[in-house]
């Protein structure tokens, strides 16, 4: 029970700090399509920098870094040349596939040391409670911790109202001088960095080594997260072990051998995104105020 | 620093200008990328943009792959043009070649190649039915399409996998995932030249082009149809107030996106395959959302896009064999060349001015 609940843990928090962080970048307004593209030059920074520096925990710094990367190019293009979001995204997207194709060739069959887990003090010894909550890695605490900032940072602080109103109304927030862009550059590689994190714990905790395009959709799964979490970041948390929770389940029934054909089993997740959106739907559609209204606008500066 | 000013109207000079240096831009940064990560940039050059180009057989082999890239493309020209984003074309190919591949597999020994004109209806509903998923979600619940569309895509990849794997499984395939091989009235010939023989793969397939690009243009351009389609996408409140049903528009341009996605799968596996196989597609429905950008949203600019992507794909497949580069670099340069095309569409609104900075 206890590692069924692990694996369950440790394939949710991918989805959890990237659908974190493009709950901040769509909170500014800004719909970045790209999560799939970020992740994917997170994981293969983070290979990459753990083969050459030797240390997990560099490869957390890079993937982090090559997310910021990609989330600065997506920036440039929508935020300062005014570009459609979301066919800037896609291009992130298939911009990336087609870079870390190239930067993982030569990745290929080599396998990294995985994040080591941190026990906490006492903690760790509570009975089933320890053993999952407290012997974790450190990028599971941090997905933590990141949520519970953004909670705080949306609801209670200055910049984060100032956020939330760039995101709903950007021509207001402008006009009573707040520098729009500045706030969803910043936004938006808050987004990328979470992704590229995200991206980074599948090669440094989940399979060990590069494959091409091996997030998989968890990018797109992320970016229905968000929208399932109707942009409240605790309910990220929960959708995420969700979706965690179907994939593991789906693994475990093509282990057990259920009488499901695999292939089925494995379209268990995608399936659920579309019922889990459906689902959502109503509730949305009802109360508007949920959705940033000025997601996917381009903001023109008059001055 | 640099600012934008609205222009007083659209910049036509642009609309020409914008995709031209978006290729050169495209072409620059690619090779800076390549050279920064260790390849020879001028050999990379020659193989990816110039070696299609080197014999005749290959130039008609640009023709055979642009094929399948113009026929979806010009289907996502609809949806595009609508603000309808349907990026779910690879799921509609994958499902519009299976349901027309299983049909075929019934009839084991027609002949007739009237029969293709069957599967090409049954491909086009077999592409319409998978989008037809999207388009009822987004219309009665307004679920994303975006999103929708997209997880399809993973299904459907899982589907065929399952189909040719297990209920369509040759017994004589050696346990190899590949279904029985089409009747002969299910595949396309090709072209036969006079004293040549077979240029490369061209194939009769091909001629739908001759069809649908004409008829596409005459439907967005002159046919009231078209017209809503635009008016909803450029000024969706004019749409409004005009009494245009959005839902209908956007159910009709999801059918018709996911059925020409379906027609390109038939052809493509009539014509270069002959049978079902887990992998049909090799990507054609998202390289299909370049083509269909590349190509201004306009039928002949499509044709030529797909001409250009096809160019860059083959070339890319040479790239692989000769210096061991990924297939999947192709998208690094329609990654780059997407992000121009849109800075290009800009310009035609904007002009740039350069001021100090304050």
């Amino acid at each position: 029970m206890d590692a069924l609940m692990l694996t369950i843990i440790a394939t949710s928090i991918p989805l959890l700090l990237a659908a974190t962080g493009e709950l901040i970048t769509e909170k500014s307004g800004v719909l970045n399509l790209g999560v799939e593209g970020m992740m994917l030059s997170g994981a293969v920074g983070a290979l990459g920098a753990v083969l050459w520096l030797g240390n997990p925990y560099f490869g957390i710094i890079a993937g982090g870094l090559c997310g910021v990367l990609m989330a600065s190019i997506f920036s440039i293009f929508t935020i300062n040349f005014m570009t459609n979001q979301v066919a800037t995204g896609l291009g992130l997207t298939i911009f990336a596939t087609g870079l870390t194709g190239l930067a993982g060739a030569p990745l290929v069959g080599k396998t990294v040391p995985s994040l080591p887990k941190i026990e906490i003090f006492l903690l760790s010894d509570i009975p089933f409670v320890g053993e999952i909550l407290f012997k974790q890695d450190f990028i599971a605490y941090l997905s933590v911790a990141i949520i519970i900032f953004i909670t705080y940072f949306l609801k209670y602080s200055k910049s984060g109202i100032v956020l939330r109103a760039v995101g709903d109304d950007h021509q207001s927030a402008h006009s009573v001088g707040y520098p729009v862009k500045k706030i969803r550059w910043y936004a938006t590689c808050f987004g990328g960095m979470c992704a590229g994190i995200g991206g980074a714990y599948i090669p440094l905790v989940l399979t060990p080594h590069w494959s091409e395009g091996m997030t998989a959709g968890r990018g797109w799964i992320a970016l229905a997260l968000v929208v399932f979490a109707s942009w409240i970041p605790w309910r990220i948390i929960v959708g995420a072990l969700i979706f965690g929770g179907i994939t593991i389940a789906q693994l475990v029934g093509q282990a057990r051998g259920w009488p499901i054909p695999s292939q089925i089993l494995s379209m268990m997740p995608y399936l659920a995104t579309i019922v889990a959106l459906t689902m959502i739907s109503g509730r949305i559609s009802k109360s508007n105020s949920v959705v940033p209204a000025s997601l996917g606008k381009p903001f023109f500066d008059t001055q | 620093m640099i600012t934008f000013v609205p222009r007083d109207k659209v910049s036509k000079n642009w609309t020409i200008i914008g995709p031209i240096l978006s290729i050169f831009l495209t072409v620059f940064f690619g090779l800076l990328i390549f050279t920064f990560l260790g390849y020879n940039p001028l050999e990379t050059l020659y193989q990816v943009f110039l070696s299609p180009f080197s014999r005749i057989d290959r130039i008609s082999d640009i023709f055979v792959k642009a094929c399948p890239l113009v026929i979806v493309g010009t289907g996502l020209m609809l949806c595009f043009r609508a603000n309808v984003w349907n990026i779910g074309a690879e799921g509609q190919f994958i499902m519009g070649t299976l349901l027309a591949g299983s049909f075929a597999l019934l009839f084991p020994s027609v002949e007739t190649k009237f029969f293709i004109f069957i599967m090409i209806v049954i491909g086009f509903i077999g592409g319409a039915l998978w989008a037809f998923i999207p388009a009822i979600l987004k219309t009665k619940l307004n679920v994303n399409e975006i999103l929708v569309s997209l997880m399809l895509v993973y299904v459907a990849m899982l589907f065929i996998d399952f189909i040719v794997r297990g209920p369509l499984r040759d017994p004589m395939s050696f346990g190899f995932p590949l279904s029985k091989p089409y009747p002969d009235g299910a595949i396309i010939n090709k072209i036969p030249f006079p004293g040549i023989g077979y240029l490369g793969q061209l194939h009769y397939g091909i001629l739908i082009i001759l069809l649908l690009i004409p008829i596409s243009w005459l439907f967005v351009n002159k046919t009231l149809s078209g017209f809503k389609i635009n008016v909803l996408g450029s000024a969706p409140k004019a749409a409004k107030f005009a009494g245009f049903k959005q839902n209908t528009i956007t159910i009709t341009v999801l059918l018709l996106s996911g059925g020409l996605a379906g027609v390109a799968g038939v052809i493509e596996v009539s014509a270069n395959i002959g049978q079902l196989q887990p992998e049909v597609s090799f990507g054609y429905g998202f390289t299909a959302i370049i083509v269909a950008f590349l190509g201004r949203l306009n039928p002949i600019g499509i044709l030529f896009a797909g001409i250009i992507i096809a160019t860059v794909k083959l070339g890319a497949d040479n790239a692989q064999m000769s210096m061991g580069i990924p297939k999947v670099v192709t998208g690094l340069f329609e990654g780059i060349l997407l992000f121009f095309l849109l800075t290009g569409e800009t310009l035609q609104k904007y002009k740039i001015k350069w001021s100090k900075v304050t």
